[in-house]
């Protein structure tokens, strides 16, 4: 039992050396267009917009109004 | 069945886990940061031409020590105003140094090469001198006095941040 246990946190313990902190001058590649949650900010603005407008469920992409699509 | 003297041990194991976890994240690195008031870190770096300049051969200088990439929008907007306060503030007694951190040469490159940039450029693809400064975003300034203080630290850059610069910089030569 206690062998199992030293091996977890043997293996445990290696997986923290996968920890890295990204400082703010090596974030080239994280910059990159490639890497962004949404390729193009205004689109997805447009599209949730239009998304929430139709659907009749605004406030899911934490916009505030109605169904008309007015707001 | 799972006896429980096995799930002790199950959470003891997982609570140590968690709490190595999150010593491995707060454990900082024990390096000097630049402070206001306090000396700035001594650099030597080479320039576009390889010859190395260190912030000592700009002493009796107010320096605008500013840390930018290429990848870096922000930085994109601050190089017009640091053009702008060069040609105003040189021959006051200003130097504008500008360290590049970006790790493929070749893009800081196309940057320079895209824009007027004729006040002093160094470059750093290691990294070693925003970790000595403390750099926490990109771009950050640092305004240093005639006596090698830092004055002034500056994080971020938006257009409207030029003229506050300006007003320290005219601040510290006026000393």
């Amino acid at each position: 039992m206690s062998r199992s246990v030293a091996l977890f946190m043997l293996l445990a313990a290696a997986l923290l050396a996968g920890c890295e902190t990204v400082q703010p001058w090596e974030r080239a590649y994280l910059s990159e267009r490639e890497m962004q949650w949404v390729s193009d900010g205004r689109e997805a603005v447009l599209i949730n917009h239009t998304y929430s407008s139709k659907e009749a469920a605004s406030g899911g992409f934490g916009a505030a109004g109605g169904g008309c699509g007015c707001r | 069945m799972v006896g429980a003297k096995t799930l002790n041990t199950v959470r003891v194991s997982f609570v140590s886990f968690i709490l190595a976890g999150l010593l491995a994240l707060t454990a900082s690195p024990a390096w000097t940061e630049a402070r206001v008031s306090a000396p700035a870190p001594s650099f030597a770096l080479p320039g576009p031409d390889g010859s190395t300049r260190s912030l000592a051969d700009y002493s009796g200088d107010i320096v605008y020590v500013d840390f930018w990439a290429s990848w870096c929008g922000p930085c994109l907007k601050s190089f017009p105003v640091m053009e702008a306060l060069h040609q105003r503030y040189a021959d006051q007694g200003l130097s504008i140094v500008a360290i590049n951190v970006d790790q493929r040469r070749e893009d800081a490159d196309a940057f320079l090469s895209a824009r007027e940039a004729s006040f002093a450029v160094l470059f750093d693809d290691a990294g070693v001198t925003p970790q000595q400064f403390g750099v926490k975003g990109m771009p950050t300034s640092f305004l240093i006095d005639r006596e090698g203080l830092v004055r002034h630290i500056h994080q971020g850059f938006r257009k409207s941040d030029g003229e506050a610069i300006e007003r320290l910089i005219q601040e510290a030569l006026a000393e």
